[in-house]
């Protein structure tokens, strides 16, 4: 057994290193495969925010992420091909830069967020999951109807946008871009767990009487969590079409909101580094399996059941012991 | 007299064709404990959730300070001095002693709103709840998690939450029940003195405790009052003789 932050700064380290002898042996796919779970990463502990801490299963998650994907590629094809946005009432062209990018991507999935999260909060359990699940249905089709921006074929950017004083081509670079909001984002949400919000929306988990009766609004809440949790999973579909170079309507599928739940499984219900193991043990099968088989779910399918059967706190609950008396 | 602290007038509320609670008026003064008693299905819990604001009334008003909150959500009425205990304690279990009642702290201080810093290394907020857990007793297991405690650890947990809350007015659902002798001679002692922090309306199943405790007792029954007079005139009621205490 070992302490869970331990294990955490040996992800990091994994995170940081692999890429780096990946770079001297001149490995760039092992470098874009670790680019890959790294924005998995990012999607996955936004959503973990509202599934682990706050407890409502978003199976839709994936209308964030596409979104993000989507605000990306549709100011960068504006940039590329010299067409204005919008020409009134105010002049607004594309961009290629991504600070730029990221604030709009964060301001609209957030605003998503917010129109989905009042609509969907107002049930619980089961309805949610199918009410999340609509949305990001919803999306999907929009986005295959959506003839001016590519319709099923989606949309592709040829050149990755920039960042200034990198060339974000260079995939090293381009994971260290990502590395570095990883990293930012799991400082935030480690912040974020112990803050007072992070203790009420964990207690508002376990039992709603208990926040309401020491005046907590449950539904504000649930609300703010859903609106942080889709902010960030947004901001890494922006990054994914950036990685692709190509935004399509399959940034929507459901496959892909499953799988994000599917990485929290792997790595560990509500814990701060599960998202973040589940994706790279998710990118890592799916490249070593799928090149042995096409079947790969199907073993994938194994471990998922032998992960719920025997640890309930996926690997990060299997590996560190229960603390019962932290800090 | 003096305004009353807490007063609910004329509260009714039916489930269907079942009336749960018909016309009751009950009022909280200042530094004394006011015992609601009566027999299963009469209405207690019921009449608790319509002060408390979980269940919304049919009729009538709740006044906290002579303030109407009769449509306030739970968590307002919390913030203006409600402070609740549960029959079915609702704890955080997974969370620790401190963590629970911190969460108290936080939500009598209104800053909700704060995302950044750690709310256990908050010094102020900390030492509140650390002292009203001393108050009952259970400063050592502060680092516990919950679900380990014993029952009447639970029930002085929620009595410890409900303190971090400074409420103006205590609202307790059968806080003995469950307890063993020990436990309750106990928390009956710690309630004898708590009255003079705010008033306590005490729902309690134990009449030894109540007959100890209640400056003034409320006897309900099918949802109406049937008597509500100082705790020595209750005890000699006839009807409330007969509808609850026996023989007595």
């Amino acid at each position: 057994m070992i302490k869970e932050r331990h294990l955490n700064i040996f992800v990091l380290g994994l995170l940081i290193f692999v890429p780096i002898f990946a770079y001297w042996n001149d490995q760039p796919f092992t470098i874009t495969l670790m680019t890959r779970a790294v924005i998995f990463a990012i999607a996955a502990v936004g959503l973990n925010l509202a599934l682990g801490t706050g407890g409502f299963i978003s199976f839709g998650h994936a209308a964030f992420f596409g979104l993000g994907g989507y605000v990306m590629g549709i100011l960068a094809w504006h940039s590329q091909n010299y067409v204005t946005l919008v020409e009134w009432p105010i002049l607004i062209e594309g961009t290629k830069s991504m600070p730029i990018i990221w604030i709009i991507t964060i301001a609209a999935s957030a605003l998503l967020a917010a129109i989905i999260g009042m609509i969907s909060l107002k049930t619980t359990g089961v309805y949610f999951i199918m009410i999340t699940l609509a949305f990001a249905q919803m999306m999907y089709y929009f986005s295959t109807s959506w003839s001016a921006y590519g319709g099923e074929d989606g949309l592709s950017i040829y050149v990755r946008n920039n960042f200034p004083g990198l060339n974000t081509l260079d995939p090293i670079q381009f994971f260290s871009i990502c590395c570095v909001i990883l990293l930012i984002v799991l400082f935030f949400m480690g912040r974020l767990i112990k803050s007072p919000f992070g203790l009420a929306l964990n207690a508002s988990r376990q039992s709603r009487q208990r926040i309401e009766a020491v005046g907590f609004d449950f539904h504000k809440l649930q609300l703010t969590a859903f609106i942080l949790s889709g902010a960030i999973t947004g901001l890494s579909g922006a990054l994914f079409a950036d990685l692709n170079r190509f935004v399509s309507p399959s940034m929507f599928s459901w496959q892909l909101s499953g799988e994000f739940i599917v990485f929290i499984i792997i790595g560990g219900v509500g814990r701060l580094f599960g998202p973040v193991i589940g994706a790279l043990i998710f990118v890592w099968l799916e490249h070593l399996i799928g090149g042995v088989s096409d079947y790969w779910h199907i073993f994938l399918g194994f471990i998922l059941l032998a992960i719920v059967l025997f640890g309930k706190g996926g690997i990060i609950g299997l590996l560190c012991q229960e603390d019962a008396q932290h800090e | 007299m003096n305004n009353p602290v807490l007063e609910a007038s004329k509260l009714c509320k039916t489930f269907g064709s079942l009336v749960a609670v018909q016309d009751v008026s009950i009022d909280i003064h200042k530094d004394e404990i006011h015992a609601v008693i009566g027999p299963n299905g009469a209405g207690k819990s019921t009449l608790i959730s319509q002060i408390c604001g979980s269940l919304s009334s049919d009729k009538g008003s709740v006044f906290l300070l002579g303030k109407d909150i009769t449509n306030l959500p739970t968590e307002k009425r919390a913030f203006l001095g409600i402070g609740r205990t549960f029959q079915i304690s609702a704890l955080a279990k997974e969370d620790t002693v401190l963590e629970n009642a911190i969460l108290g702290s936080v939500g009598a201080s209104g800053k909700h709103w704060r995302f950044f810093n750690p709310v256990l290394k908050n010094s102020i907020l900390r030492d509140e709840a650390e002292c009203c857990l001393e108050l009952v007793g259970l400063k050592d297991l502060i680092n516990l998690k919950t679900a380990t405690l014993s029952h009447g650890q639970l029930r002085l947990l929620e009595v410890a939450i409900a303190l971090t809350l400074k409420p103006k007015v205590f609202i307790m659902d059968e806080p003995m029940a469950g307890l063993g002798s020990d436990g309750t001679k106990q928390l009956t002692e710690f309630l004898d003195k708590l009255r003079e922090r705010a008033p306590i309306l005490l729902v309690e199943h134990d009449m030894d405790a109540v007959f100890a405790l209640a400056n003034r007792i409320t006897v309900l029954d099918y949802g109406r009052v049937i008597a509500s007079d100082k705790a020595s005139s209750i005890k000699k009621d006839p009807e409330v003789q007969k509808a609850y205490l026996g023989e007595g």
